[in-house]
């Protein structure tokens, strides 16, 4: 009995011995060296891993990081120049600051202003409809308003207004990771930096129709007519294939164009309100001006290409 | 037996309620708008400003890339403008407009209406006067013809394949073209085979066209090697490759074109074009469209010219019902829902299909409950249970080792799902994402 008790635990110890000395040896042998930096920079990044970064992951971000020789194409988006500090601070390293972005939804067409004229009532995934045709409304740009965006979002910062069927973007959730702008197939939503204070001015449109079917199609689409460019004393606003473009660099605030846009789609954000409001006989003074200028404009082309021919 | 492709299909209710009314020749209205972007590829580039005096038959838009066609003017008149109009995809493109004045006609087009048998040209004469003619793939695909009659230099065609199973419901412009134009559509498919250098053709019909393999039955007897075989009733028949497999028995491998089993297929409507454009100089104007739908008064097969909106073809036919749920361009299977009726007809537009209300609205999305009826349907193989939760789940790379790319986009599985779910739309949307991301790795 007592040989049997005694040989098992031989047999078992040794059978420890070997496998423990096997291992060590193999630990040793195919040992993996890792930068231990790499665990603090991961730890010091918001662990979203939303890939807003262009990496898959914060690790991956965390390896290029420790990788890197300057941190000039490296940003998290989520975690902004605080988090950016830490990551420099963990490698020593020197990180310039960076502007905090935004998303800024860039569709005004609620129902009110845009009329359906279709009913879809296929799939509802905003590609799969935007490979169908140009949307229920008559303008082919503006949001569809299916919420494959809102669907995008993975901090919750995104919700579908029930009543003007858009998505609302909230401010103080979004990260500017850019799950959004990659989502939407009609290409509305932008990054735009935050700007002093929040203040941010930027166009509501994307639609590059011509002014008359655009103006059909949408009550508060941008016609290009072009008041803004002329009123900017800046040289912020640039007018690119009938849609003004507010560049948000040298834009310095001032609100002037908010207030000639005939059709209100210049959008200011976060600024106190004003002393005095546009009223809307004004606002129709300036629609007859714009008009007006419209035909001067096409006038002057028309005689401009007869020249050229 | 009748001959068939191997795997799924389905047999929709046939409604073909045109199938007895004779080809009319609608009148040309005030204005047409004729779209630059009648075939897939590039668009083609306007050649003639506001204001120009154009003939019918006239070159108005030329071809701008390998894989595009030339676009001539339908109508006689005067170039109103060149503006945005919204055509079948459902987006405002370029259009030329053009004031309809008189119908006078481009020269060297022979407008008489007498057969013409005999022709003296060579392959590359023809294939250059088929492009010249902006002829393109009539059955819907719209592929420009010319580029099927040059196979690539590593293969050789053994068989032409004429397409005229029309196995959608309701459509019958290509049944009518081969009861009326038969002796025009041989001699076409004679031209094609001299351009491919084949020396045997086939015209795959669908077994409900009893009439038309008749016809052309009997007159195919004064014409070597080109016979006719009867198919089964079946969708999706006239589908490129599962054509090739009903009548050859070869099977197009995934992801290959028809020219490695040494076949190239191609429309009767396309025929009958071929051989406008080779006896008559006649460019590609015009064609059978039919206009159809259970409450359309006067259902009919009309000879229509390009960028005539589908209102006048409507109106030919009865006016809209008053039921009217959705218009469909093209047939109630691979179609597509127009949004307004000034949309212009175009080389693609087979038919117009009216549903009514009760038929046309999409019924409520019910769970997967895992029956497997898409699987049994798709001609193709594919599970497209599978490829749908893929594309919803955004997981391209595993959509693409399924062969999403393979999917003729049929929509059997839609058709037969006991859960109306929408199984094509979706995996349509992973087709174009595998194809983006297909296209950003061949850029990199």
């Amino acid at each position: 009995m007592n040989g049997v008790v005694i040989a098992t635990i031989i047999t078992i110890s040794s059978v420890g011995i070997i496998a423990a000395i096997i291992l060590y040896w193999a630990s040793q042998k195919f040992k993996v060296f890792e930068d231990p930096r790499i665990d603090e920079v991961e730890d010091a990044l918001p662990s979203a891993n939303c890939g807003g970064c262009g990496f898959p992951g914060c690790r991956p971000f965390a390896e290029a990081c420790v990788k890197a020789d300057d941190f000039e194409d490296l940003y998290c988006p989520v975690g902004g120049n605080e988090t950016m500090m830490a990551v420099a601070k963990v490698l020593g390293k020197k990180v310039s600051e960076k502007a905090k972005m935004v998303a800024v939804m860039k569709c005004n067409g609620a129902t009110q202003f845009r009329k359906k004229h279709t009913e879809y009532d296929g799939a509802l995934n905003c590609t799969i409809q935007h490979n169908l045709y140009g949307g229920e409304t008559a303008c082919q740009y503006g949001c569809l308003g299916l919420g494959e965006c809102v669907d995008a979002c993975g901090f919750d910062a995104m919700y579908m207004d029930p009543e003007t069927e858009l998505p609302v973007i909230i401010e103080d959730m979004c990260t500017a990771c850019g799950a959004c702008v990659e989502a939407c197939p009609k290409d509305i939503i932008e990054l735009r930096p935050v700007g002093k204070k929040s203040k941010r001015i930027f166009v509501s449109c994307v639609s590059h129709e011509k002014a008359g079917p655009s103006k059909k199609a949408c009550s508060v689409a941008c016609i290009g007519c072009g008041l803004c460019f002329k009123e900017c004393k800046y040289d912020a606003i640039k007018i690119e294939n009938v849609l003004a473009y507010i560049d948000p660099i040298k834009c310095v605030l001032c609100r002037k164009c908010v207030v000639v846009c005939p059709t209100s789609a210049i959008w200011e954000v976060n600024f106190p309100a004003r002393k005095v409001k546009p009223t809307i006989e004004k606002k129709t003074k300036l629609t007859e001006i714009k008009e007006i200028d419209l035909i001067k404009t096409a006038k002057e082309n028309s005689k401009k290409d007869n020249k050229t021919e | 037996m009748l001959k068939t492709f191997a795997k799924g299909g389905i047999h929709p209710p046939e409604n073909k309620f045109s199938a007895d009314k004779k080809v009319e020749r609608l009148p040309i209205p005030k204005k047409v708008s004729v779209p630059v972007s009648q075939h897939i590829g590039a668009p083609s580039k306007v050649i003639v400003k506001k204001g120009d005096i154009v003939k019918t038959g006239q070159l108005i838009a030329e071809q701008s890339g390998f894989v595009s066609a030339n676009i001539h003017s339908p109508v006689s008149g005067k170039v109103f403008k060149i503006d945005l109009v919204t055509d079948t995809s459902g987006y405002r493109h370029q259009a030329i407009i053009i004031n309809v004045e008189g119908d006078e006609w481009d020269e060297k087009i022979d407008r008489s209406e007498d057969l013409k048998r005999d022709f003296d040209f060579s392959s590359e004469q023809i294939i250059k006067k088929i492009q010249q003619a902006g002829i393109v793939g009539l059955g819907g695909a719209t592929f420009p013809s010319h580029i099927k009659l040059m196979p690539p230099k590593d293969t050789k065609a053994e068989i032409l394949i004429i397409n005229g199973v029309e196995c959608e419901p309701y459509l019958t412009s290509d049944h009518r073209l081969m009861l009326e134009k038969g002796e025009e559509i041989l001699v076409g498919i004679q031209i094609l085979m001299k351009a491919l250098r084949v020396e045997k053709a086939s015209i795959g019909i669908e077994n409900n066209k009893q009439d038309a393999i008749y016809n052309l039955k009997k007159l195919v007897k004064n014409y070597k090697n080109i016979d006719i075989v009867s198919l089964k009733v079946q969708y999706p028949q006239g589908g490129e490759k599962q054509l090739i497999k009903a009548i050859t028995g070869r099977e197009v491998s995934s992801g290959a074109l028809p020219i490695v089993v040494g076949a190239v297929v191609h429309n009767v409507g396309t025929a009958y074009a071929v051989y406008e454009a080779v006896q008559k100089n006649k460019a590609l104007i015009e064609r059978v469209v039919t206009i159809t739908g259970k409450s359309v008064t006067k259902p009919g097969n009309y000879l229509v010219r390009f960028g005539t909106p589908i209102k006048d073809l409507i109106d030919a036919a009865g006016g809209l019902p008053e039921d009217t749920g959705k218009i469909i361009g093209g047939g109630p299977m691979m179609g597509k829902a127009l949004n307004t009726t000034d949309i212009p007809i175009a080389k693609g537009t087979s038919g117009i299909l009216i549903l009514p209300k009760e038929e046309s609205k999409r019924r409520e999305v019910k769970p997967c409950i895992r029956c497997a009826k898409c699987i049994e349907v798709c001609p193709m193989g594919l599970e497209p249970y599978l490829l749908m939760t893929l594309a919803e789940k955004a997981m391209h790379e595993r959509s693409e080792k399924e062969d999403v790319m393979d999917c003729i986009e049929c929509g059997s599985c839609s058709y037969t799902c006991p859960s109306d779910r929408p199984l094509l739309d979706y995996i349509r949307l992973g087709k174009t994402q595998v194809g983006a991301m297909r296209r950003a790795k061949s850029m990199k």
